[in-house]
């Protein structure tokens, strides 16, 4: 048994993980790891990049075709899916936010991770609205990149 | 018990909820407001209303429960007539809203003698849910005249609160939210309706099947300012998509207000943007529990924590890790004990259970909130089913009881059709294309149609979308029910 059946969180090794090199162009990483009938994100991918089998295989990202254009990131019915970029000593991570208020460019959150715990302030790099999702990109420190995952806003 | 706070949710990231027009009314003499669009049970929520209606037996006060109009938990008086389900009823202007101390008294209001008023279509459908919506276009698309009733005041069923982006093929709508989903279909049917093709009676119900030598025959009853219209309805074949009622659990105070269920609090808050509480324990990690809880956070209420009885969590992982990453325990092998409250929740005893679900002792935990959601499962309405003598089975993995039906969705009875919950709990996608299949087939059953190509389609499509490990228990199910059926065949 997986500890995220019993919890619901993902650890990084139930995840596929780009290499660093891939990390560094920026590409979208699936934490969709069950099988359920559900494909929008093949359709969303301009280059092709994602793939599945059927509609009730797990989809699958080749990191080598994904520019990381973050279209599939607010497509994600599950909300599961996050572009991560890596850059030396930062990273920026792009992810589907669905709360009121929404940031603003330059306004400082909190950083949260999989579990929901406080990492440390982000700054708001970018705000995209996506029908009624908003998918923001945030900075933060390049050893959270695998570990933050939503936004905490303070009205 | 009326609340100082305002209750009523004005932002929200996925819904619309700028002040509607105001409607004052009284409750127990007392002049209070809702808004335009309300219930009245939704505008007594908003105003603080706890109580609405008491236990027969034990006085205790109850609360809102079910918010579809399939428990009792809302029956109240409404201009001096009893027994209105106030959680489905229309919010009216100036109305005059008492408790019903006990036993209702007989009505003192007038009852004019309407006439009752005949109706003669190919296809009634009951419900306007997913499946019922899917059925009546199908079927009225393929050339039959349709007729579609549903309790409550619009259309769309449970996809009007579901402010989710739904599962499925890209195709099949996968992407959209429910709410949009309600209102693309709601669209469709009225287009339908002004050509002439579909009738529609919201604040309806099919109050049964009567007897009746060619067609079948069944009486619709319509609510009109609290009154009723009957409607004398014949018809050739009648499509049953019901739906289904939550359930709920056994533990002490699990009747004090306060305790809904979770597709309830989904109704009050994304229907009728009113706040059930500041603070929530959900019981049951399936997907309605673990989306409800996302939901009550969008709606900004705090979710103390998820428990389920299960020893891992029955939802899918996506939609239990949007809530993890809120920092929303969740707490498998968790059940709740108890509920205590005065005259509604206010803590509630939670317990470890081992691995034969059995409560550990000296692990209780208490919880402070206001707000227990159950989100234990769902039952198939088939009381109309039973009714007209549908063959039903107790199959536990559907829900309840569920009526024996073909791949085409007839039951054992010619001319019956059931689609969507009521034919076994399964999700929002798969009830649309039963209820394709079941408008689709009934109108080739009556020459409406010769699309055998296109039911064809359906059934690969239904299969496609059960065929992964999620779909494993409705195949089991469906499986069940076929050879129920084939059962039923050997017998004649």
């Amino acid at each position: 048994m997986h500890d995220y059946e019993k919890n619901g969180i993902l650890l990084v090794q139930d995840l596929r993980v780009p290499t660093k090199k891939q990390l560094e162009k920026g590409v979208a990483i699936l934490e969709c790891i069950q099988e359920i009938p559900c494909d929008p994100c093949v359709a969303s991918c301009p280059v092709h990049a994602i793939s599945m089998k059927d509609i009730n295989a797990l989809p699958v990202n080749d990191f080598e075709k994904c520019i990381g254009c973050t279209k599939c990131v607010g497509i994600c019915p599950g909300l599961a899916i996050f572009v991560v970029k890596v850059k030396e000593k930062k990273a920026w991570i792009t992810l589907p936010y669905e709360f009121v208020p929404v940031p603003e460019v330059g306004d400082r959150v909190t950083a949260l991770d999989r579990a929901g715990q406080k990492r440390e302030k982000a700054l708001v790099k970018k705000v995209v609205k996506q029908g009624k999702t908003m998918v923001i990109t945030i900075e933060v420190d390049s050893k959270l990149a695998m570990d933050v995952r939503n936004i905490k806003v303070e009205p | 018990m009326i609340r100082g706070h305002s209750v009523r949710i004005r932002t929200h990231p996925i819904l619309d909820f700028t002040q509607r027009k105001q409607l004052p009314f009284y409750f127990k003499k007392k002049k209070l407001i809702g808004e335009e669009g309300d219930t009245i049970a939704s505008a007594l929520s908003a105003a603080g209303v706890t109580t609405l209606t008491k236990s027969l037996k034990y006085d205790s006060p109850r609360g809102f429960f079910c918010g579809i109009g399939k428990c009792s938990s809302c029956l109240m008086r409404v201009n001096g007539i009893p027994n209105v389900r106030t959680c489905i009823a229309p919010l009216k202007e100036g109305i005059c809203v008492e408790m019903q101390d006990k036993l209702a008294e007989l009505p003192e209001a007038e009852f004019p003698d309407e006439p009752k008023k005949n109706l003669t279509v190919d296809v009634l459908i009951v419900g306007a849910g997913p499946a019922g919506l899917c059925a009546a276009i199908e079927c009225a698309t393929q050339g039959a005249s349709v007729l579609i009733v549903d309790e409550n005041q619009r259309v769309g069923g449970q996809l009007v609160k579901q402010t989710h982006k739904f599962f499925g093929s890209k195709q099949e709508r996968a992407g959209t939210r429910g709410i949009d989903i309600a209102k693309d279909l709601e669209k469709q049917l009225h287009a339908l309706e002004s050509e002439g093709k579909i009738q529609v009676i919201t604040d309806a119900t099919a109050i049964g099947c009567y007897d009746s030598t060619k067609k079948y025959r069944f009486g619709v009853v319509k609510r009109c300012e609290y009154k009723n219209i009957l409607y004398d309805v014949r018809c050739d074949a009648v499509i049953l998509a019901s739906g289904a009622m939550e359930n709920m659990l056994l533990f002490p105070g699990n009747d004090l207000p306060g305790v809904y269920g979770a597709g309830a609090v989904q109704t009050l808050m994304n229907v009728y943007g009113v706040q059930p509480g500041q603070r929530v324990l959900m019981v049951g990690a399936g997907n309605v529990g673990l989306i409800v809880s996302y939901q009550l956070l969008q709606a900004g209420i705090a979710v103390d924590r998820v428990v389920e009885a299960a020893p891992i969590i029955g939802g899918y992982n996506v939609h239990a890790a949007k809530l993890r990453r809120c920092g929303v325990p969740i707490q498998t092998s968790h059940s709740i004990k108890e509920v205590r409250g005065k005259d509604k929740v206010e803590s509630a005893i939670i317990v470890a259970l081992d691995e034969n679900w059995k409560p550990i002792n000296d692990s209780e935990e208490y919880i402070k909130c206001d707000t227990i959601c159950l989100a234990v499962g769902l039952t198939p309405s088939t009381r109309l089913l039973s009714q007209i003598g549908v063959k039903l089975q107790f199959i536990p993995e559907a829900g309840g009881y569920v009526a024996a039906h073909d791949d085409s969705m007839q039951t054992n009875i010619k001319g019956v059709y059931v689609a969507g919950d009521a034919s076994g709990i399964e999700e929002a996608s798969t009830a649309m294309i039963e209820g394709k299949i079941a408008g689709l087939a009934a109108a080739i059953q009556l020459g409406c149609s010769k699309n055998t190509k296109l039911l064809r389609h359906y059934h690969e499509e239904l299969q496609h979308l059960r065929a992964g490990p999620f779909g494993e228990k409705p195949r089991l199910v469906k499986e069940k029910i076929a050879h129920l059926l084939e059962e039923q065949h050997a017998r004649l």
